[in-house]
């Protein structure tokens, strides 16, 4: 990324406290519009939801900010997200490295079929991370502390990581996230697969991980984004109705469809 | 479901009667002939029974089809041996006339033989190749010369299947072997001087124009040698053509065409393969003929299409998530298909490159048309040497009008089944041992 950084000028000033942040962002789906003219900034350090009805877009701008929808086909982009105030449309950026810096954790649990040490440790090794084994054994052991999974799989490392519950798993793909040392962890859904348990420490995890990482989270469950998030952007087909605090959006929504849609009213 | 209907209906009796109104009460306390269920239950039935039945039928014709190759083909396993009191004479040694000795030998058993009609038909009792034999012991052995000894030679394939036949049924003429023959022959069974061993030389030998002495060996080797070139061929290119449509190629009309065709290729005729290899390998290329380099560049074209398709099948066994797993990490496209795709979708490929190449092992026509066919007696040296497979050589004995054939080509048929049960039992244990559960 450091390359990048210096082939490209810096054009905007962003406050220090602003992540990511996105430009009039416009997605299309072959001939069918997904997003309209999206702007959001998104804070560092801090914990950002992304709530709405099914469809509404939320997904397809979460893909927007670590360009996961290169892989959708028809997917045409028009619009600027920057990180760090880089733009990461821009010819010269890597997307290689851009998803090692925006790290992504998906609705359902889907570690790879290997060890669990494996899982972790593929970030890390294919970003050439650690220089030996000694130091992939240590990040690897850090990482599963981190997400309060160490003390649950140390004695058995080698076990395939699909043989773990599903709470675990999650908790497994949330540490393959952050062993590539990301800025920015994107979930999508993390909880929507798991029981009210399992969902209870992963977002303990959430809060702790606040700390370091900068997370956006889309969440189908109002309760959900009110306990784990800081600041809170309603969607609704394929724009932002209203975006800001959590505590103000929850409590005193300007729109009438926020509104309706924290009441319950649709979705 | 009955239940829950049966309680149903009795809380609507229970209902109705609390109402007192008794015409409706009447109507439903009548008990109702669940007659839908029944149907439904007999057509299950019904569908069950089908499917024993069809499974019934398919084991009878398997076991018919076992029961028959393997009730000719067992006789082949065993050869017959004449115990013939052989004097090694040193002046016949001298000249290497162990023609002269085996059949003098004959001759001490039979005195009574004097006209050349009898004595030429007494002297085919025994193979042709007992001279070679006795050869082959002298040369290990220099001190029998001199001396008598009692030895075991091979009978010839005309004595040896009579002899086992009359083992079963007494009196009955079988083959070419005429009355005194049959004569001879019990009488040497009745002395003792006749016996069955265990075939080795079919297991060591090539084929041969005499029956007792034709083996599996090397077709048995031409089968492998060919399928090494098959395998070397049509593995890492159907992989790779798999591997680049299903990962890598854009969704166009052209990948789509290209689909289609090896959808169709799948589909080709076997024989039409081996027209091709006719035509390009040996006429435009000019390759050598009936090679085993040929053979499994043939076959390597025949199961190509057969590969792509179970490849391609296998790699969209694995989920799209873990592709965007890998993809959200950071890993390039290459990655992403060798660091997981590939590797989990792996033992698909596998149970299904095998199964191909069980099918290869297993095909005939093509290797007709580029000249496998030929009399092949020694073990092909080079991959460019004449060569024949098994297949090839069931093909050859079963057109071979003499009796000693009919259970060679039964007993080969029997090796030929036994690679393909190894390789689908291999398959199967592939699947079961690697399989990845999603």
């Amino acid at each position: 990324m450091s390359a990048q950084k210096k082939s490209v000028k810096s054009d905007t000033n962003l406050s220090d406290n602003i992540r990511m942040k996105t430009q009039a962002l416009i997605v299309f789906y072959n001939e069918e519009q997904a997003l309209f003219d999206v702007s959001l900034d998104i804070y560092n350090n801090k914990v950002t939801a992304l709530i709405g009805p099914s469809g509404c877009g939320k997904s397809t701008f979460m893909r927007c900010l670590n360009r996961m929808n290169d892989y959708v086909e028809g997917c045409r982009i028009t619009g600027k997200v920057r990180l760090d105030g880089f733009n990461i449309y821009k010819d010269n950026v890597d997307t290689i490295l851009l998803r090692q810096k925006v790290g992504m954790v998906f609705q359902k649990p889907n570690p790879f079929p290997k060890s669990i040490y494996e899982n972790v440790a593929y970030g890390p090794k294919i970003h050439k991370l650690t220089s030996n084994r000694e130091e992939l054994d240590a990040l690897v052991e850090k990482t599963l502390k981190r997400v309060g999974l160490w003390d649950e799989v140390a004695d058995r490392l080698s076990a395939p990581g699909t043989s773990l519950s599903g709470g675990q798993q999650q908790r497994l793909c949330i540490a393959r996230a952050i062993a590539t040392e990301p800025e920015v962890i994107l979930m999508d859904e993390p909880c929507s697969a798991l029981d009210p348990i399992a969902t209870a420490r992963i977002e303990e995890l959430i809060a702790e991980l606040e700390q370091r990482y900068t997370i956006v989270i889309i969440t189908h469950s109002m309760q959900q984004a009110e306990r784990v998030s800081d600041y809170t952007a309603f969607f609704h087909m394929g724009r932002i109705i209203e975006s800001g605090n959590t505590e103000k959006i929850f409590n005193d929504p300007e729109h009438q469809k926020t509104k309706d849609y924290i009441g319950g009213k649709f979705g | 479901m009955i239940k829950l209907f049966e309680r149903r209906r009795r809380i609507t009796v229970q209902r109705i009667k609390k109402k007192k109104s008794p015409f409706i009460y009447k109507a439903y306390s009548k008990k109702p002939k669940h007659t839908w269920l029944k149907k439904r239950k007999v057509a299950e039935r019904r569908f069950k029974a089908a499917g024993y039945i069809a499974i019934l039928i398919s084991s009878l014709f398997l076991l018919s089809l076992v029961w028959n190759v393997f009730s000719s083909g067992r006789s082949a396993f065993t050869e017959t041996q004449i115990k013939l009191p052989i004097t090694f004479e040193a002046e016949l040694v001298e000249q290497e006339a162990y023609r002269k000795i085996v059949q003098n030998a004959l001759m001490e058993i039979f005195p009574e033989v004097k006209t050349r009609k009898e004595k030429r038909a007494l002297f085919v009792l025994t193979s042709r190749n007992a001279p070679y034999e006795l050869k082959n012991l002298v040369e290990e052995n220099p001190e029998l010369v001199g001396t008598k000894k009692e030895i075991w030679v091979l009978a010839s394939s005309a004595v040896s299947v009579f002899y086992r036949q009359r083992l079963l049924e007494e009196s009955k003429r079988i083959g070419n072997i005429n009355g005194t023959q049959a004569a001879w022959i019990t009488q040497l069974a009745q002395s003792k001087n006749m016996r069955l061993d265990f075939n080795f030389a079919f297991f060591t030998n090539g084929d041969s124009r005499e029956a007792e002495q034709a083996g599996v060996l090397v077709s048995t080797i031409g089968s492998f040698m060919t399928i090494l070139i098959c395998i070397l061929l049509a593995f890492p290119l159907g992989v790779a053509t798999a591997i680049y449509l299903e990962e890598f190629a854009p969704k166009n009309w052209f990948t789509d065409f290209i689909e289609i065709n090896i959808n169709n290729l799948a589909a080709v005729p076997s024989i039409i393969f081996g027209l091709l290899g006719l035509s390009i390998y040996l006429n435009f290329f000019g390759m050598p003929r009936s090679s085993s380099l040929v053979g499994g560049m043939v076959l390597a074209l025949l199961i190509l299409p057969v590969i792509v398709i179970s490849t391609r099948n296998a790699l969209q066994a694995v989920p799209q998530s873990i592709r965007f797993a890998a993809a959200a990490l950071g890993a390039t496209p290459t990655q992403v298909v060798f660091h997981h795709t590939l590797i989990y979708a792996l033992p698909g490929i596998m149970t299904g490159v095998i199964l191909s190449i069980a099918r290869a092992f297993g095909e005939t026509a093509p290797l007709l048309m580029i000249g496998m066919v030929a009399f092949i007696a020694d073990i092909p040296k080079s991959f460019t040497d004449p060569a024949t497979t098994l297949p090839v050589q069931v093909y050859l004995w079963a057109n071979n009008p003499e009796l000693g054939f009919v259970e060679k080509t039964a007993a080969a048929i029997m090796v030929l089944l036994g690679f393909m049960i190894l390789m689908n039992l291999l398959a199967i244990y592939v699947r079961r041992r690697y399989e990845i559960k999603w």
